[in-house]
This record gives C-alpha cells, sequence and structure tokens, in this order.
C-alpha cells in the first residue's frame, strides 16, 4: 500500500472498475436464468438475471427490491426514538448492532455522551451478536452448497444460547429494541453477568468443534478455494467493507479506525485473508469470531459499575439542534452507518441507513463472471448478506 | 360413520383396527405437511429456527422443506410481503398442488405491521389468497409457529371428505387458480381479490 | 486530516475556477461539506481520490435529500412616502412600516457523498450537488466512473428521488418495479390509497383510514350506515369464502 491509496496505485484507465466482458465461445447458445425471487438457495427474495453459455456465467444483473419495506420513509414520518425498533428489522440477523449504530449517529448529531457501563454493555452484545451471526452465515454458506441442514445446525446451537442471553437481557429474542440515545434501556444484573461469563467460556470450544467439523473438508476446499476471487483495489473502490474487505487483504475495521465506544481499550488482532476467495471469507469469519471471544472476555472481566443511561440524556420530546451528523460501526456485515439531517423538529427530516449488505453486493458481478452457475451461488452466499438491509 | 371410541378401542386390544377412510387419510395427511422453502423476512429466520435441533419441527412431520412448490403442501409466509413480491407470492401459491395450506407467520403478513405505512406493503397477504392460520407476533416465536402447525393439524382432521362442507381440493367448482395481480404505474391492479376478500367497512 | 477549507485551497489550487463551496454544518458533530458545482464535480472527485494527501479512495455513502419549495415569510421594512396633512397643511412624508412578504424559495434535489480513506484511516469528507429544481432540470454528473461503490447508490437515488445521473453505466430503478411512474421518498409523494380495512387503526393509519372511508362514502361505493357488527361479519365471509 502506497501513500496514494488503493486507487492510484493501479492503472487508471476509464472503465478499469467495471465488470469485465466475457465473451461467449460462440457454441451453442445462451440461456437466461432468472434465479429467484424465490430461490431455493438464495438468502431471502433476491434475483439474479444471469446469461449463462454453457455452464459459465457471462452475465448477471442482481435485481433488488423484493423486501424493500419504506424504512426510511416511515422513519422520516416518526420521532427518533421511534425509529430504533425499526433498526432491530433491518439486518435481522444482528439487531443489536443496528440499534448501536444507530444510536451512535444520534449521539454525534446531539453531542450526548454515554456512561462506561453502557459502553461496556453495547461491546458485550455487539460481540455476541458478531459471533451469532457469524456462525450462521457459515452454516447458511455451507447450507448453499448442499450440505443441508447439518452445519446450520451447530451454528444454530451456538446462535440460541447467545439469544437466550438476549432474551434475559432485553425481553425478546430477535428485536431486543435495547439501546438508546445516550446508553442502554436496562442495565445488566449480576446474575446475567455471570450466565454470560459461562456462555462465552464455552464458546471457544464451539469455534474449535466448527472448525474441525468444516475446515479440514476436501469437497469445502475444492468447491471454495480459487472461486470468486475479489481483488482488493476493486474491493476499497467499490465501497465493500467488513469481513469480505479484509478477506481481500485491506487491513480496514472501523473497531480499530475509529475507535468508537470502548474498542481501543481492547486487544484484539485483524484477521486478513491472502488469496482473496470464498474460501478466505469463510476463513476470516472463523477468525474473527475468535477475536470477538477475546474481546468479550476482556469486557466481561473490566465491566464497571455505575448507570447505563446518561443523567442528561432525553428520550421524549427529543429535538436536536438543526445540523446533520454521520455515523458508522462495524457491524458484522460491514460498515453500517446512519446519516440524519435534522431540521430541529422531533422527526429526522432526512434519515438514510448506508447498508453494507446492499453495497458488498455492487461487486457480485465482477466475481461471478465467468465461473461457475453453480459457484454463483456460493459466491452469493459468502457476501453474507440480509435482504432485510440490503432493500430496507 | 362414526365408530364409538370405547368400542374402537376395544377391538383395538383384540387386534382389530376399525377406522373410516376419512379418518384414515386426513391422518396421514396431517402428519406429514410439507412446507414450501420458502422464506421472506425476519420471520423466516424464526422459521429457520424452528425447524433446528431446539424446536424440532420434524416432531410434527414438517421437517421436510421442499424448495420446489409442486412438491409442497404448505405455504408459510414468514415475513413482509411487499407489493413487488406480492405477484410472485400469488404465482408460487397457484403452482402448490391441492391439498394446499397458507399460514400467514407474523404481523407482516398479516396486515402490514410495523411497516404498514409503508408505500411498497402489501397490508396484509389475506387479501390475495385465503390463510388459513395466522399467528400474530413479530416475530412469533418457534413455540408460536408450532401452535400454529398443531391448529392447521387439527383443521386438517376435522375436514370432510363430502358434504357441502368439504374442502376446496375436493370441490370441482371451487376456485382452484388465484389471479395474479399486476405491477401497476402507482400500486397493484387489483388491490385485492374479491373472490377472496371483501372489504370490511371500517370501525368507527 | 485537513479541515473542508484546507481541503477546499488544495481543489482550487489543483483545478482553478472548480467553484466549490463549503457548506458548514451547525450540529455538534462538526461535519462541514463541500458543495461542488456539477460541471466540475467529476474532475474534484478524482482529485480527492488521487490526491497522494486525501487518498480518499473509499465511497461510503451516497445518498438523496429533496428540499421541496418553500414558502417564507420574511419581515421587510418598506419605506414609502405618504400624504399626510400636518397642521392643515398637506406634505408628504416618509414612513417605515413593516411588511410582511411571501416569498417561494425554489426547491431542489440534493446528492450527499460520504468519503473515507482507507490507505491513511481518516474521513468523512462530505461532498454535495444541487440539482437546479426538482422537475425537470434534476441532472447531476454520475460518480459511478470514479467510485464504482456509488453504482446502486445512484441508481437507488434516481428510483427514489428522480435524480437523472449522467455518466452512469445502468440507470435503472433499484427498489420499485420498471414501470412504476413515481418517486416515493421525495417529500410531496402522494401513496396508494389502499388503507381500506383497519382492524387496530391507531395515530397516522387511523387517519389515513377515515380519510380513506370518506372519500368512499362521498363516492356512494359505501354504504356509510354499515354498522360494526356487519363490517366485521362481512370481513369473516370474506375469509371463510376462499378457504
Ligand atoms: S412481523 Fe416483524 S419479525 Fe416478522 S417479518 Fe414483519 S417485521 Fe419482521
Amino acid at each position: 500500500m502506497s501513500t496514494s491509496g488503493f486507487v492510484a496505485e493501479k492503472d487508471k484507465r476509464e472503465g478499469w472498475n467495471r465488470p469485465p466482458v466475457i465473451e461467449p465461445d460462440g457454441e451453442g447458445e445462451l440461456l437466461e436464468v432468472s434465479m429467484g425471487p424465490h430461490h431455493p438457495s438464495t438468502h431471502g427474495v433476491f434475483r439474479m438475471d444471469v446469461a449463462l453459455d454453457g455452464e459459465r456465467v457471462i452475465r448477471l444483473k442482481p435485481v433488488f427490491g423484493y423486501l424493500h419495506r419504506n424504512h426510511e420513509k416511515i422513519a422520516e414520518g416518526i420521532s427518533y426514538l421511534g425509529s430504533m425498533p425499526f433498526t432491530d428489522r433491518l439486518d435481522y440477523l444482528c439487531p443489536l448492532t443496528n440499534n448501536w449504530a444507530y444510536a451512535l449517529a444520534v449521539e454525534k448529531l446531539t453531542g450526548q455522551a454515554v456512561p462506561e457501563r453502557a459502553e461496556y454493555l453495547r461491546v458485550i452484545v455487539g460481540e455476541l451478536t458478531r459471533v451469532q451471526n457469524h456462525a450462521s452465515s457459515i452454516g447458511f454458506l455451507i447450507q448453499e452448497m448442499g450440505a443441508s441442514g447439518t452445519p446450520l445446525m451447530y451454528a444454530f446451537k451456538a446462535r440460541e444460547k447467545i439469544l437466550d442471553l438476549f432474551e434475559e437481557l432485553t425481553g425478546a429474542r430477535m428485536m431486543c429494541n435495547y439501546m438508546r440515545f445516550g446508553g442502554c434501556r436496562v442495565d445488566a444484573t449480576a446474575d446475567w453477568l455471570a450466565v454470560t461469563r459461562k456462555v462465552v467460556e464455552e464458546l471457544p470450544g464451539f469455534v474449535d468443534e466448527f472448525e474441525r467439523l468444516l475446515r479440514g473438508n476436501e469437497i469445502l476446499m475444492a468447491r471454495t478455494q480459487g472461486v470468486g476471487i475479489l481483488r482488493p483495489e476493486l474491493a476499497v473502490n467499490a465501497g465493500v467493507t467488513g469481513p469480505m474487505l479484509r478477506a481481500s487483504g485491506v487491513n480496514y475495521d472501523i473497531r480499530k479506525v475509529d475507535g468508537y465506544g470502548v474498542y481501543n481499550r481492547f486487544k484484539f488482532r485483524v484477521p486478513l485473508g491472502d488469496h482473496w476467495d470464498v474460501f478466505d471469507r469463510f476463513m476470516i469469519r472463523l477468525l474473527e469470531m475468535r477475536e470477538s471471544i477475546k474481546i468479550l472476555e476482556q469486557a466481561l472481566k473490566d465491566i464497571p459499575g455505575g448507570p447505563v443511561m446518561d443523567a442528561k440524556a432525553k428520550l421524549r420530546g427529543f429535538r436536536p439542534k438543526p445540523g446533520e451528523a454521520y455515523g458508522r460501526i462495524e457491524s458484522p456485515k460491514g460498515e453500517l452507518g446512519f446519516y440524519l439531517i435534522s431540521d430541529g423538529g422531533p422527526n429526522p427530516y432526512r434519515y438514510r441507513v448506508r447498508p453494507p449488505s446492499l453495497i458488498n453486493l455492487t461487486v457480485l458481478e465482477d466475481m461471478a463472471l465467468g465461473q461457475n452457475v453453480a459457484d454463483v451461488v456460493l459466491i452469493f452466499g459468502s457476501v453474507d448478506i440480509i435482504l432485510g438491509e440490503v432493500d430496507r | 360413520m362414526a365408530v364409538d371410541e370405547g368400542l374402537k378401542i376395544e377391538l383395538g386390544k383384540q387386534g382389530v383396527l376399525v377406522t373410516t377412510i376419512e379418518e384414515l387419510y386426513n391422518w396421514g395427511r396431517k402428519n406429514s405437511v410439507w412446507p414450501m422453502q420458502f422464506g421472506l423476512a425476519c420471520c423466516a429466520i424464526e422459521m429457520i429456527a424452528t425447524t433446528m435441533a431446539r424446536y424440532d419441527l420434524a416432531r410434527f412431520g414438517a421437517e421436510v422443506f421442499r424448495p420446489s412448490p409442486r412438491q409442497a403442501d404448505l405455504m408459510i409466509i414468514s415475513g413482509t410481503v411487499t407489493k413487488k413480491m406480492a405477484p410472485q407470492v400469488v404465482r408460487l401459491y397457484n403452482q402448490m398442488a391441492e391439498p394446499r395450506y397458507v399460514i400467514a407467520m407474523g404481523a407482516c403478513a398479516i396486515s402490514g405491521g410495523p411497516f404498514k405505512e409503508g408505500y411498497n406493503v402489501l397490508k396484509g397477504i389475506d387479501r390475495y389468497i385465503p390463510v388459513d392460520v395466522h399467528i400474530p407476533g413479530c416475530p412469533p416465536r418457534p413455540e408460536a409457529l408450532i401452535q400454529a402447525f398443531m391448529l392447521l393439524q387439527k383443521k386438517i382432521d376435522g375436514q370432510h371428505l363430502t358434504g357441502p362442507d368439504r374442502p376446496r381440493f375436493l370441490d370441482a367448482e371451487a376456485q382452484g387458480e388465484f389471479p395474479v395481480p399486476v405491477q401497476g404505474e402507482h400500486d397493484l391492479e387489483p388491490a385485492s381479490n374479491p373472490g377472496v376478500w371483501t372489504v370490511p367497512v371500517v370501525i368507527r | 486530516m485537513k479541515t473542508v477549507e484546507e481541503i477546499r485551497a488544495a481543489i482550487e489550487a489543483a483545478l482553478p475556477g472548480a467553484g466549490v463551496e463549503i457548506v458548514s454544518n451547525p450540529s455538534v458533530s462538526g461535519q462541514h461539506s463541500l458543495r461542488l458545482r456539477p460541471s466540475h464535480a467529476v474532475a474534484v472527485a478524482k482529485f480527492l481520490r488521487d490526491d497522494a494527501e486525501l487518498a480518499l479512495d473509499f465511497l461510503s455513502n451516497a445518498t438523496g435529500v429533496d428540499w421541496p419549495d418553500k414558502e417564507v415569510t420574511e419581515k421587510v421594512k418598506v419605506t414609502r412616502t405618504v400624504r399626510k396633512t400636518v397642521d392643515g397643511v398637506e406634505q408628504d412624508a416618509e414612513e417605515t412600516v413593516e411588511e410582511a412578504r411571501k416569498r417561494v424559495e425554489p426547491g431542489c434535489l440534493e446528492a450527499v457523498y460520504h468519503l473515507f480513506s482507507v490507505a491513511r484511516g481518516h474521513g468523512p469528507v462530505v461532498i454535495r450537488m444541487k440539482t437546479v429544481n426538482r422537475t425537470d432540470q434534476v441532472e447531476l454528473p454520475s460518480l459511478t466512473p470514479v467510485w464504482r461503490s456509488a453504482e446502486f447508490q445512484e441508481r437507488e437515488i434516481f428510483d427514489l428521488y428522480g435524480i437523472v445521473f449522467s455518466g452512469h453505466p445502468d440507470l435503472r430503478r433499484l427498489l420499485m418495479w420498471e414501470g412504476f411512474k413515481d418517486h416515493p421518498m421525495r417529500r410531496d409523494y402522494v401513496e396508494p390509497d389502499d388503507f381500506e380495512y383497519e382492524p387496530t387503526a391507531h395515530d397516522e393509519v387511523l387517519k389515513r383510514a377515515v380519510a380513506h372511508q370518506a372519500k368512499q362514502e362521498a363516492a356512494g361505493t359505501v354504504a356509510g350506515a354499515a354498522g360494526v357488527g356487519s363490517g366485521v361479519a362481512a370481513g369473516r365471509e370474506g375469509k371463510g369464502a376462499g378457504a
């Protein structure tokens, strides 16, 4: 990496960042396939218009919007706090990190401080979310390879344990609605922390088991290695973030770069890939689970006492001064950002979600062109998207 | 037709099985309801959780999720149906073979739920296709989905093969194909299927 | 990282006449932005990306904002001459009065981009562009050739706000279906009236349901006097008929 950034380094011909043009070999006809919106292997309602030359993909156009639920429009008509439960439903595998990103953006807008204990609780629930998201996403990825059920069952075994923790803390398994501007809604009891420590103690065992089950598997290696390569320059230029970007070898983790919350107090490493393929993305997620467990151990050890809501925090009758703010966090999928414009009223004037899932899909075509159609599903699975966030 | 329960048990002790075609038929059907592998939104994650080891939907004979609508008996509408997706949902339902059932899982499938105000959100799937079981919740817990399965099994068990109240698939006159809505310039056309759903009067 | 003033100076030094304005942000976030002239936007964007010191190689977020025409009422001091009779003599006198004047501030559509640097780890730098109006002159240059991540986001802006990005390689609707006519994120978008049945209406939804009912009654399609009981019964029958 040079000082002049990722893009300037490589050749700057016009169109270097466009998908390559793949010529059909001229034998036989092209086959146009519409994969989705109900396709058994997609993560939800997502469609790809694919043109095939034999088995080879020569064109791929994703089609979105089948889950466009108008989150932004609705949020502009209700109060700031009213949008908090809606953020749960964006990336519905990781509601707590969504809460966090939104709370962070509003705190940026108003300059609201957050007490220490709340910051630690945010880290704890955020990293638990990351562990369960990565486990599930690996499970889904393998499911899309055709290993129906088993790896997903392992993933959900760990997930259910974490969901039980969420349920005890927040009252809901999935839609937690836990964070507030200036803290967290409820405090964790000593019991909850004790149980969490126990669950976290068991997590390395789960990751080991999961890894032993999958990593050495010959079929998995044969199908994922060298498939769906994403060059780092393109990844940066296309706004790819999260494990996807790090699997392409770019060291960019917002937890390290921005150090939001109390992340700069913890010791953890940022795993990077060096083959840039589907296998690397799978491995990065496994390794990130281990790093998350490390953070969890530290956070659970050092969590201080005190309030979980800032005394000056205002929830009702909340009217930020006019202005705008962009706040972002490292969600399990990538950079999740919220962009808010206030006109001084009780509702945001503009409320925008920067969805990592959607933007990571920009390069789907580049990765899939020239590959076999069976691998497209795999490449798609390795992006790890949730449709609620793609379409909002 | 009905065999006295006591007599049945008595005969059973002697190794004689007495039943009716209807009972046998419904018994077989209700214990092998195969859902379609079809997830729409957040509720789909809870549906997946239901099929996993902890909640184990296999106990109800419903663990075989079929990717193709032709092989499925049950459609679980697990999430928000948007106006962009609604025609496809109706089309998939049309492709399913009778007897077929629908569970509307979650607030969104029932009425639009939290996203009801959205311009692209369908305010309840029962505007286009008949729904057998509604389960409220956002998302409904896996236990609630299991409850829905049990309700559906009860419903299947109670269906008569003959008579005026026989189910749709045994009624040659009944509506089998449901019109697929068209995406218009501003909205779906028509906004609902009058054969399935009549607009009730707003209660004020 | 450089401040917006320094960035503006750097741009002006490299591309004289780019006409970059600073839009200050009164919020505590302190994220001030740079307004680019559409005619120079692509050149400035390339400079921001390739400049060794800024190296803004990562476009994170691109979004639209709708600013509809605004009617502003302002008090203006007006001085005028009036004829007055002072001491029996008519004479002209100057008089200053306050007058409320209404003025329509023309609206526009705006595209906002948030840039970061992966190589140097700084950001955000916010850049924005404005269209001339909201109706017929809604073109802006696309930044997709510079940053690929704008591709889907600009399509989304085109879909929801109706900004036409010239130079975009594949400008189609992203979220709504082809053949949809409106731009739903605009403030004056009229939603389809599909709130005919509200079992648990409240707040906004209740208002719309009542408005819908009133419209139906005015059109004479629904008997307004239908009782509560019959309404519920109709709903049940409707569902039963299909099952
Ligand atoms: S009911 Fe709730 S959980 Fe289910 S799809 Fe709708 S918003 Fe998601």
